[in-house]
């Protein structure tokens, strides 16, 4: 391959590498060498991990210089958010309590993604504990957004979405809790899924809201988010939540990519008033695209997605609040005031006023309070039958629709510092991605084109029921090749040279 | 829904194990009644007669098979601890001096 490895696809890349063309060993030394060249003005990266990166390219080229078999990823490289807990590799989530940590374990996704043949290039940044929407509440510093950067990549995992931007890996791992896959996705012209609740394996990842949270793969292009899809998703024993049934052929729908007589669901609460112009104008072209490719599409009302913002910000810092007592500061991470003095819980209590940023604590009071005796029935009880009510609007639509549809965000990228004093309009950006995982169901954000007014990308979300998710991938699928048909390439070809 | 009081906060902050200082509890005293007041509108939908739903995958009771298995290396976690003494964790006083 003479063509600059960093700007291939995964596909393209694994196909090379196993046909010889070229080593994995070229491919990682080409992105560590692109990371090495933009990530001090991106920063999508909060640690290099070059040593067992080139270790692992290394392994990939003596298994196929031996004949042995590989995973259909081999040798691609990958960016993993700092949620998930990598073996001797520094692993944060964001937070200084956590600063200095190296797992003892793998997480099941990075068990797979070695066992995949997958070359971890490093750690994203994320907002700490992925609480937020701009990667703004890291405590080690904002990413960038390629397209801009001045402005916000997405949140939480911005880092992931970013580094596919500034092509400095061409596959990411993301957490979605709220819409931390699909907004950054949004805002970067990129693509991300939030599988079904259960399909991929929360062992090992640092858990903001147990019931809600779901890692997921990000890409520049539909087929290649399938391709790491597939490799990632699957039954876990060590997560009681994982579903035990076979994985939905994501890859086969993605490369199937055929709409005709698919039924499409227009929301018609995520449709109407709150979105920026040209974010409407993109997405309503996106429609007219789907229908001209065989689709039907009708409008669906969701009643109770109104609430879904209100029992969401409930229901996350109830759990967040349980899930970050477990940083004590007594067996891993930081501790503070240990002065012989002090009692455990005063060092407790120093530790997590030291180690915790102001979003963290700020949603840690709130579940505090949400599930405090005397309030728990009026604000965590009333937000799990608002949680009812979701499902059962999803429910209500699947039963006539395939799939829905609706803008993935309110707005392209806002600038940086724009809303970080304003927590509640931070949250706003989540209103649109949040009642898929209340209902636990899976969506996947794609670009649909640049809003006219500021030159930035816009995604659109499709969401289908629950183990349906080779749906996202056929409707993505064909969406994705009518674009570049238009274009002539992918949206992401288009983002400036940094 | 009521307002939350600076007192409160202070409250939570030590139920959350938070030393907060005088500044913070202020500032989230303002920023909590904001939130709680836009969440609170929940409460216009959820009747009595609706059932609380805690988790989206309908399961009860998963097991496994009683297997033994390799521990984590105790090295390495130790390595990871703030304080350790003869192979353990070492904590500050966990009880009060008499």
């Amino acid at each position: 391959m003479t063509e600059d490895l960093t700007r291939q696809s995964a596909a393209v890349l694994a196909a090379a590498i196993a046909a010889k063309e070229v080593s994995a060993q070229e491919v990682a030394t080409a992105h560590l060498e692109r990371i090495a060249a933009v990530d001090g003005v991106v920063h999508a990266f909060l640690h290099i991990s070059s040593d067992s990166a080139m270790a692992q390219a290394k392994r990939v080229d003596e298994k196929i210089a031996a004949g042995t078999e590989v995973g259909p990823l081999a040798g691609v490289p990958l960016a993993l958010k700092d949620v998930l807990a990598m073996h001797g590799e520094p692993t944060t989530a964001g937070s200084r309590i956590l600063q200095g940590w190296k797992p003892p374990y793998d997480s099941t996704v990075v068990a797979r993604l070695r066992a995949a043949d997958i070359v971890i290039l490093g750690k994203t940044n994320m907002d700490e504990f992925a609480m937020g929407s701009s990667t703004e509440h890291s405590a080690y510093g904002p990413t960038h957004n390629p397209w801009d950067l001045t402005r916000i990549p997405g949140g939480s995992g911005g880092g992931s979405a970013a580094a596919l931007a500034a092509f400095e890996a061409p596959l990411a791992i993301g957490t979605d809790t709220g819409g931390s896959i699909r907004q950054p996705a949004s805002v970067t012209g990129t693509v991300g899924v939030k599988p079904t609740y259960g399909a991929v394996s929360r062992y090992g990842q640092i858990a903001l809201a147990s019931s809600l949270d779901q890692p997921g793969p990000c890409a520049r292009s539909v087929l290649d988010t399938a391709l790491l899809h597939a490799a990632i998703a699957g039954h876990d024993p060590m997560d009681s939540t994982s579903i035990n049934a076979a994985v939905p052929d994501v890859v086969a729908a993605a490369r199937r990519a055929d709409i005709r007589g698919m039924r499409i669901g227009v929301v018609k609460e995520l449709s109407g008033d709150g979105y920026q112009a040209g974010v409407s104008q993109r997405y309503h072209e996106a429609l007219s695209i789907l229908e001209d490719l065989g689709a039907t599409i009708t409008e669906v009302s969701c009643p109770h997605f109104e609430y879904a913002l209100g029992a969401y910000y409930l229901i996350l810092p109830s759990e967040a609040s349980s899930n970050l007592a477990r940083f004590d500061g007594m067996r891993y991470g930081l501790r503070t005031g240990d002065d012989g003095a002090n009692s455990v819980e005063q060092v407790m209590s120093l530790t997590r006023e030291q180690g915790f940023g102001p979003e963290v604590k700020r949603r840690i009071m709130l579940g505090t309070y949400a599930l405090s005796s005397g309030y728990y029935e009026a604000y965590y009880g009333q937000a799990q039958k608002v949680r009812t009510l979701i499902t059962s609007d999803f429910n209500a639509a699947f039963a006539n629709v395939d799939v829905l549809v609706s803008p993935t965000a309110p707005t392209t990228a806002f600038k940086l510092g724009e809303k970080l004093d304003d927590p509640l309009a931070m949250y706003l950006n989540d209103v649109a991605t949040i009642p898929v995982n209340l209902a636990g169901i899976c969506a996947m954000s794609l670009p649909v084109g640049l809003a006219p007014e500021d030159q930035l990308p816009v995604g659109l979300q499709i969401m289908a029921p629950a183990m349906a998710d080779e749906r996202l991938y056929l409707a993505g699928g064909a969406l994705e090749a009518a674009l570049v048909d238009r274009w002539g390439h992918l949206l992401i070809e288009e983002v400036p040279s940094l | 829904m009521t307002s939350i009081s600076r007192d409160e906060v202070a409250h939570l902050a030590h139920l959350a194990r938070l030393d907060l200082g005088a500044e913070e509890l202020d500032h989230y005293a303002s920023q909590l009644d904001v939130i709680l007041q836009a969440v609170a509108r929940i409460s216009e939908v959820t009747a009595d007669d609706i059932p609380a739903m805690s988790h989206p995958v309908p399961m009860t009771n998963v097991f496994r098979e009683d297997v033994v298995t390799a521990s984590l290396n105790r090295a390495d976690v130790l390595s990871m601890a703030p304080a350790v003494e003869d192979d353990r964790f070492k904590v500050p006083r966990i009880l009060d001096e008499e």
